[in-house]
C-alpha cells in the first residue's frame, strides 16, 4: 500500500484540474497577449480562470491577483519591493516577520537585513502560536511591513491574522500574509479584514506546480520584481503560463467546493488518527487541535529520531515528513520545535502527517499499524529507552 | 555549481546497500547487563556520547576480559538517523575481539569504509559523515572509562575536521606549502570541510575551537607581516603593531608602489592625511587631488581599489575614508 500523508509539501493534481489544463499544451498554445486567432483561443480561458481565482479569495475587481511562478516568488516580491521602496529610500527602516515563516520569507528577510533593514523575528509561544500583542509591541514609527503567515506549514498552527491585520491598519503599517497553507483548508477572504498582500500557490490545493499568486490590495501596488514585456499589467512580466493559470483557476474552484468537506470529514479523520497516535506512550502534540488547520498533525515520538521514523514509514510505502536534523541537508533541528523550546530532547523527534481530501480511513488505519510497529522497533534500538547499570550517569555530552 | 548541485538529491539515494541493510536489521543492537558480563567473566563498560537534543546519541556496551583487555562482546543503543544507527552497529562490530587499546584506534573513517559496497564509493553522503563521528567518540569514552583515564588522553593531536580527521598541524603545513587562500582549496587538498562543514566557519552544526577560516587568516597575517619587512621602517612588524609613523610610511609606500601611478595617469593624485584606530579598524583619511577630486568614481570604484590594495598589502581591517 502506498499512502501519501505529505500534503503540506505538495498535493496530487485533481484529475478535473488536469483535464482542464490538457488542451493548453498541444491544441491551444497561443500566447494570450498576441494579436491573432491563436491568442483568441487562450485569452478567454485566462480570463475565466482569473475570475475563479478572484472569487476564491473574494478579491475585489480593483485589487490585483498577480500570477507568479510560485509562493517563493510572491514572498520574495513583497519583501524586496518593500525594501526598494521604503528601506533603501530611508522612508522606513524596519520590518516584522514571525520566526517560523517559510524559508522564502525568512531567507529574504535575512537578505534585506544584510542590506541594512532592521528585522524583528516574532517568537511563537509554547503552543506554537503567535500572539497578536507581540506585533503591537514590535511596531515602531519606522516599521514598513509586517509579514505573518496565515497557517504554519509544520504544525498547522493558525495565526491571528485578523487581529494582526487590524493592528497594522491602526499603525499605518503594510500587512502581508503567506496563506499557502490556508487555501482549501480554511475560509480565506481578503474582504473580511485588513490585508494588503496575500501569497498562495496552486500545488498546495491540488493544482499544478509552478503557479503561485500574490494578492495586492488596490492602491498597494508593488515595484515589479520581474521587469519585461508588461504582462500582468506590468506588475509581473513574463509570458503567461496558460495551462498553469487555467489549472490554478480550476483548482481554486474545486478547493472552495471541497472546503466544507475538508473542515468536517477530513478534520474528523485527522482527529481520530491523532487520538489513536496519542495512545502510543510518550507521544506529544504541541498545538491545540482547534487552533490548527484541519489536515495537519505534528507529533513527537520520544526517543525516535525523525529520519529513522521516516525511514520505517517509507519502507512500508508511507510518505510523511520531518524538518528535523538528519533528514535535511543542513542537519538542523525542526525550526518550529526549536522555537517552541519546550523540551529540547523532542526537537529531533517530530513527524508531520498532513492529510488531503483524497486521504481515506483505510490509509490511516494502515499507517497507524505501521507507526506502532516502527515505534516498537526504533525504541528498542534507541538509547533513550536503554538499560543502564545502577550508578551510571547518563553522561550525555552535548556536541 | 553544475548540474548535480542544481538537481540536488535525496540523501537516502546515497546510502550504500550495507547502510540500508544495517539500518533495517542492526546486528549488534542491544544491551549487556551486569549479570551477562559477569557470566562471561568480563567487566561491563557502559559509555554514552551525544545528546538527543543534538539529534543523535549513542550508548556503547562492552564486556571486557580484565585479564587480556579483550572486548568479548560489544553492543549499542542509538537515538539517531539511519547513518547513526548503521555506523553505531558497524562500530560495535569492529570492536569485537579487539583489545581496548586496539579499539581506541578505530576511527569514524574506518567505520564509514566498512560500510561501503565497493572500495571507492562512499557509504554515506558527505553531510552524513558527521553522524559516524559519534561512533568514534563513544569508543574513546568507553576506553577511558575502562582504563580510568581522561578521554582526551587518546588524542595525539588536535583534530580540526572530525569527519575527515584532519589535524591542525596537517592543515597548517598544507596551507603554507601550497600557498592556499580559500576554503575550497583546503578541501581539495585535505578533504577537511567536505562533509558536515562545521569546521569551515562559526555557525555550523557544531561549535569548534578552531575553524578553517581562522587558519587562512593566520596564514594571511603571516604573509602580510613578511611582506611588511621588505624595505620599510617597520622591519618585520605587523601593520597593527607598527607605530603611527611606521604606519604612515607603510601606507605611503604601498600608495607609491601600487596606486599613485594609476591616479597620475588620469591627471589626479591623492594624499594621506591621517590614520586613526577605530575599534578593530584602521581608518585612513585621504584627500583626492587634481582630476580625482570630484571624479564620479572617487567614492566608488577608485576608492574600493585603493582600499583593497591597502587591505591586501597591509591589514584586512583597513578602511579608506576620503575627505
Amino acid at each position: 500500500m502506498r499512502v501519501y500523508l505529505d500534503n503540506n509539501a505538495t498535493t496530487i493534481v485533481d484529475p478535473h484540474v488536469f483535464e482542464e489544463m490538457e488542451p493548453f499544451f498541444v491544441q491551444k498554445y497561443g500566447n494570450p497577449n498576441s494579436l491573432h486567432a491563436f491568442a483568441g483561443e487562450t485569452h478567454p480561458h485566462i480570463k475565466t480562470a482569473m475570475e475563479k481565482i478572484y472569487a476564491g479569495i473574494q478579491a475585489n475587481r480593483k485589487d490585483s491577483v498577480v500570477i507568479t511562478s510560485c509562493a517563493t516568488e510572491s514572498n520574495n516580491w513583497v519583501l524586496k519591493s518593500i525594501y526598494f521602496e521604503y528601506i533603501l529610500t530611508g522612508k522606513k527602516n524596519h520590518i516584522i516577520v514571525s520566526e517560523v515563516e517559510h524559508p522564502s520569507v525568512i531567507a529574504t528577510a535575512k537578505f534585506i537585513e544584510s542590506q541594512g533593514c532592521k528585522v524583528t523575528y516574532l517568537p511563537i509561544n509554547s503552543e506554537g502560536l503567535i500572539e497578536a500583542q507581540s506585533v503591537r509591541d514590535a511596531i515602531t514609527d519606522k516599521t514598513a511591513l509586517v509579514s505573518v503567515m496565515w497557517a504554519n506549514n509544520e504544525t498547522g498552527a493558525i495565526f491571528p491574522v485578523q487581529e494582526i491585520g487590524e493592528i497594522c491598519k491602526e499603525h499605518g503599517v503594510l500587512f502581508h500574509t503567506d496563506a499557502v497553507q490556508a487555501i482549501g483548508k480554511l475560509p480565506v477572504s481578503v474582504q473580511e479584514f485588513n490585508v494588503d498582500y496575500l501569497t498562495f500557490s496552486a500545488h498546495k490545493f491540488h493544482g499544478p506546480k509552478g503557479v503561485g499568486a500574490l494578492y495586492i490590495k488596490q492602491g498597494r501596488e508593488l515595484i515589479p520584481l520581474l521587469h519585461g514585456g508588461s504582462q500582468m499589467g506590468g506588475l509581473r512580466s513574463g509570458t503567461l503560463n496558460v495551462p498553469g493559470i487555467v489549472g490554478m483557476g480550476k483548482a481554486m474552484e474545486q478547493a472552495i467546493d471541497a472546503l466544507d468537506f475538508e473542515m468536517s470529514e477530513i478534520k474528523e479523520l485527522r482527529d481520530e488518527f491523532e487520538d489513536a497516535l496519542l495512545e502510543i506512550p510518550d507521544t506529544f502534540v504541541v498545538t491545540p487541535r482547534n487552533r490548527r488547520t484541519p489536515n495537519t498533525i505534528l507529533i513527537s515520538f520520544r526517543g525516535i529520531e525523525g529520519e529513522s521514523m521516516l525511514w520505517d514509514l517509507n519502507r512500508a510505502g508511507i510518505a510523511a515528513s520531518t524538518g528535523s536534523a538528519c533528514a535535511s541537508e543542513d542537519l538542523e533541528a525542526n525550526s518550529v520545535m526549536e522555537a517552541i523550546g519546550a523540551d529540547e530532547d523532542l526537537a529531533h523527534t517530530a513527524i508531520r502527517f498532513s492529510l488531503s481530501r483524497y486521504t481515506t480511513k483505510e490509509e490511516l488505519d494502515y499507517t497507524l499499524e505501521v507507526v506502532k510497529k516502527a515505534v516498537k522497533r526504533l525504541r528498542e534500538i534507541s538509547s533513550s529507552y536503554a538499560y543502564a547499570p545502577e550508578g551510571h550517569e547518563s553522561g550525555l555530552t552535548a556536541h | 555549481m553544475g548540474i548535480d548541485s542544481l538537481v540536488g538529491g535525496t540523501i537516502w539515494d546515497e546510502y550504500s546497500q550495507k547502510v540500508t541493510d544495517l539500518m533495517n536489521n542492526p546486528r549488534n543492537m542491544g544491551e549487556i547487563t551486569e549479570e551477562e558480563a559477569e557470566a562471561m567473566g568480563a567487566k561491563l563498560i557502559v559509555a554514552d556520547f551525544g545528546a538527543e537534543s543534538c539529534g543523535d546519541a549513542v550508548r556503547l556496551y562492552w564486556a571486557v576480559d580484565p585479564k587480556t583487555d579483550i572486548i568479548k562482546e560489544s553492543k549499542f543503543k542509538s537515538f539517531g538517523c539511519g547513518t547513526a544507527i548503521a555506523s553505531s552497529d558497524t562500530m560495535a562490530e569492529l570492536c569485537k575481539g579487539k583489545t581496548v587499546q586496539e579499539a581506541v584506534k578505530i576511527t569514524n573513517i574506518d567505520v564509514e569504509k566498512a560500510m561501503r559496497d565497493t572500495p571507492d564509493t562512499p557509504s554515506v553522503p558527505p553531510q552524513k559523515m558527521h553522524c559516524s563521528v559519534m561512533a568514534y567518540d563513544v569508543i574513546k569514552k568507553a576506553a577511558a572509562q575502562y582504563m580510568n583515564v581522561d578521554m582526551e588522553s587518546f588524542e595525539e593531536e588536535i583534530i580540526v575536521c572530525e569527519c575527515a580527521r584532519v589535524s591542525l598541524s596537517t592543515l597548517r603545513e598544507v596551507i603554507r606549502l601550497n600557498d592556499l587562500t580559500t576554503v575550497e582549496q583546503i578541501t581539495d587538498y585535505t578533504k577537511a570541510g567536505a562533509f558536515c562543514k562545521s569546521c569551515i566557519k562559526p555557525g555550523g552544526h557544531e561549535e569548534k575551537d578552531i575553524y578553517l577560516v581562522d587558519l587562512l587568516e593566520e596564514y594571511e597575517k603571516e604573509k602580510i607581516a613578511a611582506g611588511a619587512t621588505l624595505g620599510n621602517d617597520g622591519e618585520g612588524v605587523e601593520f597593527a603593531k607598527m607605530t603611527i609613523v611606521q604606519k604612515l610610511k607603510a601606507v605611503e609606500k604601498v600608495i607609491d608602489d601600487n596606486i599613485r601611478q594609476m591616479l597620475i595617469m588620469d591627471g589626479g593624485d591623492m594624499e594621506v592625511l591621517d590614520i586613526k584606530e577605530n575599534g578593530e579598524h584602521f581608518d585612513i583619511y585621504i584627500r583626492y587631488l587634481g582630476a580625482c577630486s570630484g571624479c564620479a568614481s572617487a567614492d566608488t570604484g577608485t576608492l574600493f581599489a585603493i582600499e583593497n590594495i591597502l587591505k591586501e598589502k597591509l591589514d584586512p581591517n583597513i578602511r579608506v575614508l576620503p575627505i
